[in-house]
């Protein structure tokens, strides 16, 4: 059968209508919350209550709660740390970098996938502050006078520029996605019915009215966004990388950290938006907005950049060899083959091997394939920032200061709390605050196959093209018209 | 002070922006237009000017530079001047990634903060719209009335352009 490729896949499937769009949006945000959210959220706020209680114990009996020792001064915190913002990362490579790149298909799943930016960097912030032992004086990090008892910041320090990007990114990625947010406040505002819904959404909308003045403004005030967030998302976690980088620690002090970090974090950030978004748009019914070409878009990213991180796993073992530097062999060796050996092979099994599944097409497309694949992504992700840090820690240059480490219940209970604070604001922001960027699906409704141009005016140039056609397709095929299967 | 508008309501964007252009063509001045999303063109079509947030946004940038700049050479190298590592007390290449992030977050946020303001877009307890399905799926075409101008007219014109309801209200501003 002769096969033909339409130009475009369908962005939004299921023939919607502009007044569709914003009816299932906003179906779940005015219903009352249903039973499996209630439940859902009961779990979350279950490992909210590990986490408080780990937290608890840290600050009133001490970092000695922590599996920490001599030797390994920084493990199960920085992992964490790390792993977190690496997840962040996805979210703004969807709202900033395809944004700029005019990926259409970003529309629907950029305003969850900001959302679990910030959810993620808020996680992630918890690990450097706690790790303080007395977080009550975190603003020590920013640079104030020494009245405070202590001399200026060292700008010198990796440390030091992570709390500038860290705090930069944050707030960033939370007035980008809150600008985003304004004009669907106003939808729901203009919708509302009970009298405290349509205070609070008015208050949220800033007294947005749609205006044209004020959309061509909005778009500029997007655009610019996305152009610092593009370079800022990088220097994020260059910056992150350079936290070990920059030290003269075997297995640490290479130049191919920074864009080998950046990758790994943008491939763990897909797998997380995969994680949600699979349950989402289930449990929402968005399956017409995240639809299966989405999913497979969003594997294929995963993919690439699962490759790239393969490849920097390979090229840090050679460069280990071929400097011919003892110490830095040996972390190597080590790394492989020494007590942490099943972290290391856990790391190349979820990282290297699995991501390569998706040049299948079958797995590609299929929902339970790709939700498990995303779930090993993540594990992978966080063995690899255990293995850089651990192993490189626990054998340093003084054989007699060998140790172990192993994390204790706390450390544990910190780790899967951030878990529960995590889906604890995904699912209150799922419940309350739309989902989808219903503005921007709109604006791409009529890229769609299966909803043709519906213009009607009598523009002499409209008519020279073959009107109820887009693309080569008919306007009025039906939805799975010339799929590939 | 209470002004009147008539409003045209539009199904379409792209019956919307023929109508703009005809409207426009036959001497009507439109107030304002209200869409639910961004539509391609439409600054131009109603002759909105090119926004000059862009030119801002590279002034608070450049603020922030100066600023990171100053702060660190000025902490580092004058105010309490130490060695660190070896290095000198101005050491530019470990001042970048302070310097870029103090850009970066300038940038933004000195545009932002200029966007709500010039857009007067501020949290307000109740938000009076002409129109609320304008934030769903209709677009709404204000143009400002008075005692002087005719209905039927106006009406007929907006119809002829496409406009699928054509109604009449009253605002007040302030």
């Amino acid at each position: 059968m002769q096969h033909v490729s339409p130009v475009r896949e369908p962005l939004v499937t299921g023939g919607k209508s502009y007044h569709d769009v914003t009816q299932d949006v906003c179906r779940q945000v005015e219903a009352a919350p249903n039973v499996r959210w209630m439940a859902a959220l009961s779990v979350a706020l279950f490992f909210l209550g590990i986490f408080l209680y780990s937290v608890y114990r840290t600050l009133w009996y001490g970092i000695g709660e922590w599996g920490l020792n001599k030797t390994v001064g920084w493990a199960w915190d920085i992992t964490n740390f790390v792993w977190w913002v690496g997840i962040g990362h996805a979210g703004t490579l969807i709202s900033a970098v395809l944004l700029l790149f005019r990926q259409k298909w970003r529309s629907s799943i950029n305003r969850a996938a900001e959302a679990m930016t910030i959810f993620a960097v808020i996680c992630a912030a918890m690990f450097p502050v706690l790790h303080m032992g007395r977080p009550w004086l975190a603003y020590w990090v920013f640079p104030l006078q020494n009245t405070f008892g202590s001399l200026w910041v060292n700008f010198n320090s990796p440390l030091l520029w992570d709390v500038f990007a860290i705090s930069t990114y944050f707030t960033v990625s939370l007035v980008f996605w809150y600008t985003g947010l304004v004009p669907d406040f106003a939808t729901i505002r203009d919708r509302a019915k009970g009298p405290i819904a349509k205070v609070a959404y008015s208050l949220l909308s800033m007294g947005w009215t749609g205006s044209a003045k004020h959309w061509s403004r909005y778009e500029t005030v997007s655009l610019i966004l996305a152009g610092v967030s593009t370079p800022l998302v990088l220097s994020v976690h260059t910056i992150v990388s350079m936290d070990f980088a920059t030290s003269v620690v075997p297995g640490w002090h290479t130049t191919i950290f920074p864009p080998y970090f950046v990758a790994g974090a943008i491939f763990s950030g897909f797998a997380m938006v995969l994680t949600l978004m699979l349950i989402t748009r289930v449990v929402f019914k968005l399956e017409d907005y995240i639809t299966m070409e989405h999913i497979a878009l969003m594997n294929k990213i995963m993919m690439i950049t699962g490759s790239i991180v393969g490849v920097a796993y390979i090229t840090e073992f050679f460069i280990a060899w071929y400097s011919q530097v003892e110490f830095e062999q040996y972390a190597f060796i080590n790394r492989a083959t020494g007590p942490y050996w099943w972290a290391y092979w856990s790391m190349m099994t979820c990282n290297v091997i699995s991501p390569q599944l998706v040049w299948i097409r079958r797995v590609r497309y299929s929902i339970p394939l790709t939700f498990i694949l995303s779930i090993i992504v993540n594990i992978g992700m966080w063995f690899e920032r255990f293995v850089i840090i651990v192993t490189s820690l626990h054998r340093d240059y003084l054989p007699s200061s060998w140790v172990m480490f192993s994390p204790t219940i706390i450390d544990i209970g910190i780790y899967v709390g951030t878990l529960g604070l995590f889906f604890t604001l995904f699912l209150l922001f799922a419940k309350f605050f739309p989902v989808v960027n219903m503005a921007e699906v709109k604006t791409v409704l009529k890229y769609t196959v299966d909803n043709g141009p519906t213009y009607t005016g009598h523009d002499p140039h409209h008519d020279l093209i073959h009107k109820p056609t887009t693309h080569g397709v008919p306007a009025n095929a039906p939805v799975n018209y010339n799929k590939h299967d | 002070m209470t002004k009147r508008f008539a409003l045209g309501i539009f199904d379409d964007e792209d019956v919307l922006m023929h109508a703009i252009e005809n409207v426009r063509a036959a001497g009507v001045k439109i107030y304002e237009v209200f869409t639910p999303f961004p539509i391609h063109g439409i600054d131009d079509a109603l002759g909105i000017e090119r926004s000059r947030l862009p030119i801002a946004a590279f002034f608070y940038g450049m603020c922030g530079l100066a600023f990171a700049l100053w702060m660190q050479i000025y902490m580092l190298g004058f105010d309490w001047p130490m060695i660190i590592g070896g290095k000198p007390h101005i050491a530019l290449p470990a001042f970048i990634p302070v310097s870029f992030e103090l850009t970066v977050f300038f940038t933004c946020h000195g545009m932002v903060i200029t966007f709500y303001t010039i857009s007067k877009l501020y949290p307000r307890w109740r938000t009076p719209v002409l129109d609320v399905r304008s934030t769903d799926d209709k677009f709404v075409m204000a143009i400002e009335i008075n005692e002087s101008t005719d209905l039927n007219n106006l009406s007929k014109l907006l119809r002829e352009n496409g406009a699928s309801e054509v109604n009449e209200k009253e605002m007040t501003k302030n």
